[in-house]
């Protein structure tokens, strides 16, 4: 029996085993965004950049302020504040003020909605994106993440302007690697935080339940590893008599 | 003067007296579990028939939850799951109880079904509880497929596109037969609202029916047992199997273990890895249905990719899709392919093993290569194992009845 049970669970490890190599495959090397969402207050610094940087064009439409405000530990005034430019209300949702006609007139499609974007691309992805902007030889912004992006680098003004320096490869152009050619208000170092602290609040934005789930898998866990085992004993006791 | 707890049971077994005359509950109890007898040496894959069973009236209930604050409408749909997940108190639990409850159908459907490929549960005289199983496995197929679809992401559209579109490879009535299923030239909400009618009602109430008939053709001659030896050969003076125990208090305290163990697996998928890296729940598809950006790589969940590699295996359309069903149509026939004096695998000889061993390669391999992007080597190795795939059931046919087996034993063994 024991042996039966050992060849399913391996069975089922060798099917679920695919699955992690399953971003990997389409995007090639990405970084490693090391993200933790239990960090409070790189989410709060995240939550702020969001605001600055990102609300202006894409909107969060499926996050509530005063959820960011319960979850960040900030406080209801605190976000109207802070983070809240628009008239929006504390309990409405992250919406840009943006018409979408005029988006799509002025950028040519409407930018997507980043409620999700950290559970369809990725931390890792989210993470490369941000340091692997680049200026090209038409003199526009590039991304090695997302080829022909076309989004601008907005956070320029802090990373500053990277160069790509090229190599051969079977005798093919490819780029080696990013030079910084035009520091910005950050160190790189400093840069990377920033990055880290917004795809952090990304990856929170993408599911604002995740540190409650984690934390009430715990208990729920303990409660039934205690009860299979009271289960066991039971099983065993009834059992006693079969021979 | 009478003890409270005496009369307590006293009434009690007079209100079992007057419903027994009005309905028959405790008959009814007593033929199905305390006087049913089970064989005594049932192993680990004995608890996946309950374990289906729990997740079905899990998944109802979950499902019940979901449908209070779903939205079946293209333009409401997506988001309403994402209200869902965010708004409704507790709702991202119920979202992944459903999500992660569908997935571990298919895993512990799956095992039950290599169970019976294991100890021929399938054969003489219990192929109709083979039969109405498979057809709950078909019908359970449809309602993940339509389910998939109701969250209106990018995977759920275009899998549902591609899905769909097969039937279009039908000579004559396949064009319009997609258009009828889609009930639109293209997958739209109506779509959306139809597959939401057949996934909450028509589907289940079928499942249910099904379920129902398979337990009755169950009990009717008992379960099998891993040594494929009939427990009612040999019995005691009372008309009792020798090595039949009561189901209840013996079965239901076992399973009671068995399911609980498999909570904690459970558990520990929806709490700390619901999407299971993408493979319950698909990065793509927590982007909103766009009909007019194609996914660069569209893939059914991985319950179904075993079939998708059968499908993507064979050049020609019509061939494929014809392959593809018949891949699930061919297991409906295995208790007659089965021709074997014995039914369990401990008794057929390593010829068996070896087959069986192949066959299980063969459909993992199948379902890792039907979620590839499909290069020109991974086409080859399709090929080669859904050719392993039918070869199973062509050589179980021809070998069975002339394979070498082993003597059975006179009782169960341990």
């Amino acid at each position: 029996m024991n042996k039966n049970i050992l060849l399913a669970l391996c069975g089922l490890l060798a099917v679920l085993a695919i699955s992690t190599n399953s971003f990997a495959s389409s995007e090639g090397a990405l970084m490693h965004a090391n993200v933790n969402v239990r960090d409070t207050a790189a989410s709060q610094r995240g939550a702020r950049l969001f605001v600055n940087y990102c609300l202006s064009c894409h909107a969060a439409s499926y996050m509530r302020y005063n959820r960011l405000a319960e979850d960040l530990g900030l406080g209801e005034d605190l976000v109207m504040e802070n983070l809240v430019f628009a008239d929006a209300k504390i309990g409405d949702t992250m919406e840009v003020a943006m018409r979408p006609a005029d988006a799509v007139s002025w950028l040519g499609k409407e930018p997507p909605n980043l409620s999700l974007v950290a559970r369809s691309r990725g931390a890792d992805w989210l993470y490369t994106y941000f340091l692997t902007f680049y200026r090209d030889e038409n003199g526009g912004w590039n991304n090695l993440a997302f080829p022909n992006a076309s989004m601008p680098h907005v956070l320029w003004q802090l990373q500053g302007i990277q160069q790509p320096v090229y190599a051969t490869h079977d005798g093919q152009q490819v780029i080696d690697r990013l030079e910084l050619a035009q520091p910005g208000l950050q160190t790189p170092a400093e840069y990377e935080e920033t990055v880290r602290d917004l795809v952090t609040f990304l990856e929170y934005l993408g599911e604002p339940a995740e540190v409650k789930r984690k934390n009430v898998g715990i208990w729920v866990m303990l409660f039934l590893a205690l009860f299979a085992l009271l289960a066991y004993a039971l099983k065993a006791e009834y059992w006693r008599d079969v021979h | 003067m009478a003890k409270p707890a005496s009369n307590l049971a006293k009434s009690g077994n007079a209100l079992m007296n007057w419903i027994d005359q009005r309905l028959p509950v405790t008959a009814f109890w007593n033929a199905t579990m305390t006087g049913y007898f089970a064989p005594k040496n049932f192993n680990f894959w004995y608890y996946m028939g309950v374990l289906s069973l729990v997740i079905l009236v899990m998944q109802i209930l979950s499902g019940i939850f979901l449908t209070m604050h779903y939205k079946p409408s293209a333009v409401e749909a997506f988001a309403s799951v994402e209200y869902i997940m965010r708004d409704v108190e507790w709702g991202w639990l119920i979202r992944y109880m459903h999500s992660t409850g569908a997935s571990f159908f298919f895993i512990v459907i799956y095992l039950h079904m290599f169970r019976s490929f294991l100890y021929g549960s399938h054969r003489a005289p219990r192929e109709l509880v083979w039969i109405f199983g498979m057809m709950i496995y078909l019908a359970l197929m449809a309602e993940a497929f339509m389910g998939y679809v109701l969250p209106w992401g990018q995977m759920s559209y275009w899998g549902a596109q591609v899905i769909i579109n097969l039937f279009g490879a039908i000579p004559t009535i396949g064009e319009p037969l997609t258009e009828w299923i889609r009930g639109d030239y293209f997958i739209s909400d109506a779509t959306l609202n139809r597959f939401f009618a057949l996934h909450v009602i028509a589907l289940p109430l079928a499942i249910l029916g099904l379920v129902l008939m398979h337990l009755v053709a169950l009990r009717e001659n008992g379960s099998n047992n891993p040594d494929g030896i009939e427990i009612k050969a040999n019995k005691d003076e009372n008309g009792i199997p020798l090595d039949g125990i009561p189901f209840h208090p013996y079965y239901t305290i076992k399973d009671l273990f068995g399911i609980s163990m498999f909570l904690l697996v459970f558990a520990f998928v929806i709490f700390f890895w619901p999407e299971a890296g993408g493979l319950f729940l698909e990065h793509d598809n927590f982007v909103p249905a766009d009909p007019l950006v194609t996914p660069t790589h569209i893939k059914p969940v991985w319950y179904f990719t075993p079939y998708y590699a059968i499908l993507k295996a064979v050049p020609d359309k019509l061939m494929g899709v014809i392959l593809m069903f018949a891949a699930v149509g061919i297991l409906f026939f295995l208790p007659w392919l089965d021709r074997s004096p014995v039914k369990s695998i401990r008794y057929k000889g390593a010829w068996y093993k070896v087959m069986l061993g192949l066959f299980a390669i063969a459909f993992v391999r199948l379902g890792m290569l039907g979620m590839s992007e499909g290069t020109p080597e991974q086409t080859i190795e399709m090929r080669v194992w859904t050719f392993v795939y039918f070869s199973f059931f062509i050589l179980l046919f021809f070998l069975s009845p002339r394979a070498s087996t082993k003597p059975l034993p006179e009782r169960v063994t341990h």
